[in-house]
Order: structure tokens, then C-alpha cells, then sequence
């Protein structure tokens, strides 16, 4: 049996408390009121009100901020000869020890869907190893799913563990922690919480209550190839992304795009010195893929589309035998347009017969 | 938690059993090549020992790694790539195209086409600047021997031919006959024309130059690449060619040697494309589900027919 603990909701801050121990770092969802109001994730400290909605951007920047700093650089002189200079390159990681407190389990698997690239391709990705080895994610289970949300479609679901240490769910009187992995059950025994072992049968009824409310998922098996076999067919792509701006706020919603750019900024040969930057990069945009000649591989939108759609649903499974979408539906929430990623993957399955017919219709 | 983070790599194995079982490596593998040591994003501090003005807009850099022992132990494959750091302003990959047996300096020539590019164009010897290689993967000049070679050069491409011409000249012996084809728009546009008496002269090579439009005092071939090469008419008998340029010139090169019964698979280029990581990973190289900066640079007219026309 692994380790269970339970907590009610009044005993969330001091769980907190005890998370945010030893210097670490604790995000909590938070609300944001405004015209618009979201839920983010920020660092939590004694007292701050927290929230356990689902948040409107994912915690994919505690692996992978949205700017950090991969070196530092600066001259420095030899002090006995001054003629002497020599470039100092600083490339230490920034990594917090960080809690994820109450992300959703697309998110959770978002952490997974990072991990192989980063950690698992030909070359080992140091920053993002340290940030994601000083990381422990607290996972809420869904209730229900929502009309944009489709994480059983891509192999997960509403109480998947994959990316989680603990997986967290709620019961009547409070919530049941359940440790998932090693370092989730070193945390839990850490912790002062009680014994939840006789309330996880209560536990496993709200997930399967949460299952049973979602709509059937179309089979997706031979999506990767179905979706390759679109390539070349330009009229489908310039069909879907019709209304499209290129303004990327589906990728910047994602909780598995990692596409980044890698900039300097300063001076390099002074004493203050210079860094090199790694950002988040969008690949909606024209000019990331564009050459300094000015050729470009991917000068249209529906090009660039093309490559997220199939990124997600046929090269990433091809190179990792996993989609690279959790299914969270943010870029559908998100899309100022009304873009839905689940009607393109649909209509890649279609057979290729109706390719003809529709490229008519249109 | 101090324990957690020392015993990080455990944790992680632990995440991944935790998985549904799903292969969490790589499904395909690379070729085996040298790799860059360490930390993948850190530059090797490097000084530039050289300046060659080649052209109005091209410019060879020689540079030399700041550690000793590091140079001396740096190896790397004909066709293999480096990002070269201006720091303050960015990174951008060249092909080394000094041949591996060259231990004395890395080169490198860099046309100016942007803003890294143009900051290199301004360094004189002694700066510093940074290398991160050697990057991507090679000429398989490994499976060539007992093979003729036919090498074509258009422009800036010369450079990645330069370092595989030189290292197949090196080991003569295990190979047929060795061919050059080197054109571009200009004398005035030939990079290493201080290089070319030499190649013509070497028994070893059977070198030809051409360029678009006549120009006074020039002796050799005029015409472009594709129409020289129909002339030349190589033999593709037991013959690989090799060819890089631009994009538009590879696409007709391509056309006169299917035109002439070069198989796919004795085609090979080697390509460019905008680049950051370097490493598989930042998402602007890739054709398909191959990224040029790992998979490739090199890739045979074969491999690049599989895969999604996105070049």
C-alpha cells in the first residue's frame, strides 16, 4: 500500500507551511480578479489566499521559465599584468527547490512530456535537470472535465499520475494525498498529516465518478501517420488556420511547448559583463523560423500550423512514441479566434477519400 | 529536501517507472559521431588567430581553443558544425572547414548575412569569441572507400566541400577518382581563390571552376552549376556526389544528376537552417520529426525524399 494522507481544507495552509520549509519554494494557484480573471501560479507565503482552480497558465515555467539566465559573462583582468584579459563564463543553473502545489494532472503530464527531450534525447539539458530534480509535484485530480479539456483523448485522464509525486483528491471532509512516487512519499511521511488509508476507498469513487463524466474519447491510434499523410496537403492546412493571427497564445498556454530562443544582452568585453538568455519562443510566429538570407521554411501560417499540429500529434510520437499534447484545451480556452486543436486532429483522421470532397466543399 | 536533491537521479528513475509504460528513449538512434563534453550550451573560450578577407562579404576566421588541452584533444568529422559566440551579440553555426587533420586551428568562413554574421565580420585576431562543437553529424566518407567521388560547390557551400575534399585528398588511396565542381555568380564571389591553383594543379583532383556570366580574364568554365555538370557528364558508376550550396542550386544539381543515373542514395548534401540549441531540442531546425542540428547536418537525396518537403 503506498503512503495515503489526509488533510481537510482548513489544514491546507499549515500543509503549505510545512511545504514551504527549508527555503522551498511553494506555487499555489492564485486569482486574479480583473475584466478578464485568471488563476496563476505564484510562490505562496504565510497567509496569502490561494486557489484550487484549475490555472489559467500552466506551472511549466517552474521547469522552464519563461527567461532565465544560461551564462553570464565579463572580462576580467589579470591584476599583475593588466594587459592580461581574460572572459569569465559563469553557466551555474537557477534552481529552487519548488513545490508545484495543486496543478491538474494535464499539467503534471506536461512535466513528462518535457522530460524527454530535455533529459532523454543525444545531449542532457543541465538547467532544465536541476530545476526538474528539485521539483516535487502535488497534483489535484479533476472532479470533472470541461468543454474544452480532452486528456483522455492523449492517454491521460482526470486522476492520471504520470508527472505527479502526490496525487491529491477530494472527499467529502478534505482531501486524500496519495504518494506516487519516491520523493512524493518521502514528503508525506516528512509531513505531520494523519493516516488517509480509510478514506482512500472514498478517494478512488470520486476519480471513477470524475471517468464517468467524461464524453467517450474517438480512437486516436493511427493518428501520428494520419496526420503525416496531411503534409503535403496545403489546402487543409490554409482551411484551418483561415482565421488564424499567428499571436501564439496557444503556445504560450501550453503546458508541453518548450520551443525557446537563446539571446545575449550586455556588453561582453566589460566589466559588467553580458548574459546569454534562454525565452520561451513561439513557433506561430514567422520570423522564428527565418533564415538570415531570408529564406524561410515556415513563411506561412498555415506552414507554421502545420508543423505545431504535427509536432504534437506525429513527429513527437514518432521520435517518442507519446502524443506531445496533454489535452489541457488551453489553446482552444485561449484561441482569440475560436481555433480548436481536436477538430484538426479529427478531420486528419478523416479518410484520405474525403479529402477530395471537402477540398470541393470549400 | 537536501537529501532529495542529492539523490535527484534516483528520484527521477522513480518518476519514470511511475509512468504508464511508455519507451522513454529515443526511438531512433544517431550515428555515432564525436559530441561536444559537458555542459551543451557553454561555449569553449576560443581566440581568433587569423583574419582571411575572401570575398566583399565573406571572411575565414581561424580560431584556436583557449584551453590547451582541450585543443589538443578536440576531434571532430568532416561535415561537422560549430556555433561560434560574438558575446554581447548572439551565436550562429558554420561547418569547421579546416580538414580534421588540421590540429594547429578550427576554421570557419562566414558569409555576412545578419547580425551575428556581421559582428564576426568585425573581429580582428586576438578577440575572443566562443565555440560550442563539434555539432550534427558527418560525411559518411567511411563507406565511400573504393568509391569515385564527384564534389560540387556553389558559393559560401564551398566550405563544408572544402573539409571533405581535403580530408578525402589525405587518403587518396582508398578512393576512385576525385572530382571538384566550383562555381559562383563572380570571381570576385570565389572564396579560397588563393586555394585554387593548387587544386587545379593536384594530380589527385580533377578540378573544375565555373561562374554565371563571362568576366574578363577568367579562363575556366562559364554557366551554371547544373549546365556545367550536364557537360561534365560524370559517371555515376560506383560514384557518390556531394553537393552543397544554396537552396536553389541544390534543387537544380539534383535534377542533372538524377538526369545523369545518380541513385538517391549517392546524392548527398548537407543543409542549413536557422539554429539556437544546437542539441535537438528549441524546435526551428526540424524537417519533419529530424532535426538538421542532430540528425543531420548531412543527409542523402534518399533520406531527404522520406521526409516532409519543408526545406
Amino acid at each position: 500500500m503506498s503512503t495515503i494522507r489526509f488533510v481537510t481544507g482548513d489544514g491546507l495552509p499549515a500543509f503549505l507551511t510545512f511545504l514551504a520549509r527549508n527555503g522551498r519554494r511553494v506555487l499555489v494557484p492564485v486569482e486574479k480578479p480583473a475584466v478578464k480573471s485568471s488563476t496563476v501560479f505564484e510562490t505562496w507565503s504565510e497567509g496569502k489566499p490561494f486557489s484550487l482552480q484549475k490555472a489559467t497558465v500552466p506551472a511549466k515555467s517552474a521547469v522552464l521559465p519563461q527567461c532565465e539566465t544560461l551564462i553570464r559573462y565579463k572580462k576580467s583582468k589579470n591584476p599583475d599584468n593588466p594587459s592580461e584579459v581574460s572572459l569569465n563564463l559563469d553557466d551555474t543553473p537557477e534552481a529552487t527547490p519548488t513545490v508545484v502545489f495543486a496543478c491538474r494532472p494535464c499539467d503534471a503530464r506536461g512535466y513528462a512530456v518535457l522530460d524527454r527531450p530535455f533529459l532523454h534525447g543525444p545531449y542532457a539539458d543541465p538547467y532544465y535537470r536541476a530545476r526538474r530534480e528539485a521539483l516535487t509535484v502535488i497534483t489535484l485530480t479533476c472532479s470533472k472535465g470541461c468543454d474544452t479539456c480532452f486528456c483522455h483523448w492523449t492517454g491521460g485522464g482526470p486522476s492520471s499520475p504520470e508527472g505527479s509525486d502526490v496525487l491529491m483528491t477530494a472527499v467529502d471532509d478534505g482531501y486524500v494525498l496519495q504518494a506516487i512516487t519516491t520523493a512524493g512519499k518521502e514528503l508525506l511521511n516528512a509531513s505531520s498529516l494523519p493516516d488517509g488509508a480509510e478514506r482512500f476507498p472514498l478517494a478512488e469513487e470520486a476519480r471513477k465518478r470524475a471517468w464517468a463524466s467524461l464524453a467517450p474519447a474517438p480512437d486516436l491510434k493511427d493518428v501520428p501517420q494520419k496526420v503525416a499523410s496531411r503534409f503535403s496537403d496545403m489546402p487543409f492546412w490554409l482551411h484551418w488556420t483561415e482565421r488564424c493571427l499567428s499571436c501564439g497564445a496557444c503556445t504560450y498556454f501550453c503546458p508541453t511547448c518548450y520551443c525557446f530562443t537563446i539571446t545575449d544582452e550586455g556588453e561582453a568585453m566589460s566589466a559588467r559583463g553580458g548574459r546569454r538568455l534562454r525565452s520561451w519562443d513561439n513557433c506561430m510566429s514567422a520570423l522564428f523560423t527565418r533564415e538570415a538570407s531570408g529564406h524561410n521554411p515556415r513563411l506561412s501560417k498555415a506552414q507554421r500550423m502545420r508543423n505545431r499540429v504535427s509536432h504534437k500529434y506525429a513527429t513527437y510520437p514518432e521520435n517518442w512514441g507519446t502524443f506531445s499534447c496533454s489535452g489541457c484545451g488551453r489553446c482552444i480556452g485561449n484561441c482569440p479566434v475560436g481555433l480548436d486543436i481536436r477538430e484538426i486532429v479529427l478531420a486528419c483522421v478523416r479518410h484520405s477519400s474525403d479529402i477530395a470532397q471537402e477540398t470541393q466543399e470549400r | 529536501m537536501a537529501s532529495k536533491t542529492s539523490s535527484s537521479s534516483t528520484d527521477l528513475q522513480t518518476r519514470q517507472i511511475s509512468k504508464p509504460a511508455t519507451d522513454i528513449s529515443m526511438r531512433h538512434t544517431l550515428s555515432p559521431r564525436p559530441m561536444m563534453p559537458g555542459n551543451p550550451y557553454l561555449p569553449m573560450p576560443a581566440t581568433v588567430t587569423e583574419i582571411i578577407p575572401e570575398t566583399a562579404n565573406i571572411k575565414t576566421l581561424r580560431v584556436v581553443l583557449e584551453d590547451d588541452e582541450r585543443m589538443r584533444d578536440f576531434k571532430f568529422q568532416p561535415g561537422q558544425v560549430g556555433q561560434i559566440s560574438v558575446f554581447g551579440v548572439g551565436e550562429a553555426t558554420f561547418v569547421i572547414n579546416s580538414p580534421p587533420s588540421q590540429k594547429a586551428y578550427l576554421q570557419f568562413s562566414v558569409m555576412r548575412a545578419g547580425e551575428v554574421t556581421a559582428a564576426i565580420h568585425k573581429l580582428s585576431p586576438g578577440d575572443k569569441v566562443g565555440v560550442r562543437a563539434p555539432l550534427g553529424n558527418h560525411f559518411p566518407w567511411q563507406e565511400w572507400k573504393g568509391k569515385s567521388l564527384f564534389l560540387v560547390g556553389g558559393g559560401i557551400g564551398m566550405a563544408p566541400i572544402r573539409t571533405i575534399m581535403l580530408h578525402l585528398l589525405e587518403q587518396k588511396g582508398d578512393y576512385g577518382k576525385i572530382s571538384l565542381l566550383y562555381g559562383a555568380r563572380s570571381p570576385r564571389d570565389m572564396a579560397y581563390a588563393y586555394e585554387m591553383p593548387a587544386w587545379l594543379d593536384n594530380p589527385d583532383l580533377d578540378a573544375t571552376f565555373c561562374i554565371d556570366q563571362p568576366f574578363d580574364g577568367w579562363s575556366h568554365k562559364v554557366g551554371l552549376i547544373p549546365n556545367i555538370l550536364l557537360e561534365l557528364k560524370p559517371n555515376p558508376q560506383n560514384c557518390v556526389a556531394v553537393l552543397c550550396g544554396p537552396p536553389i542550386m541544390i534543387k537544380f544539381t539534383v535534377q542533372a544528376l538524377e538526369k545523369l543515373g545518380f541513385p538517391p542514395e549517392s546524392i548527398v548534401t548537407t543543409l542549413e537552417k536557422r539554429m539556437k540549441c544546437g542539441i535537438g531540442i528549441c524546435g526551428r531546425c526540424n524537417i519533419g520529426g529530424r532535426y538538421v542540428c542532430v540528425d543531420g547536418p548531412v543527409f542523402t537525396w534518399k533520406q531527404l525524399q522520406e521526409l516532409p518537403p519543408e526545406i
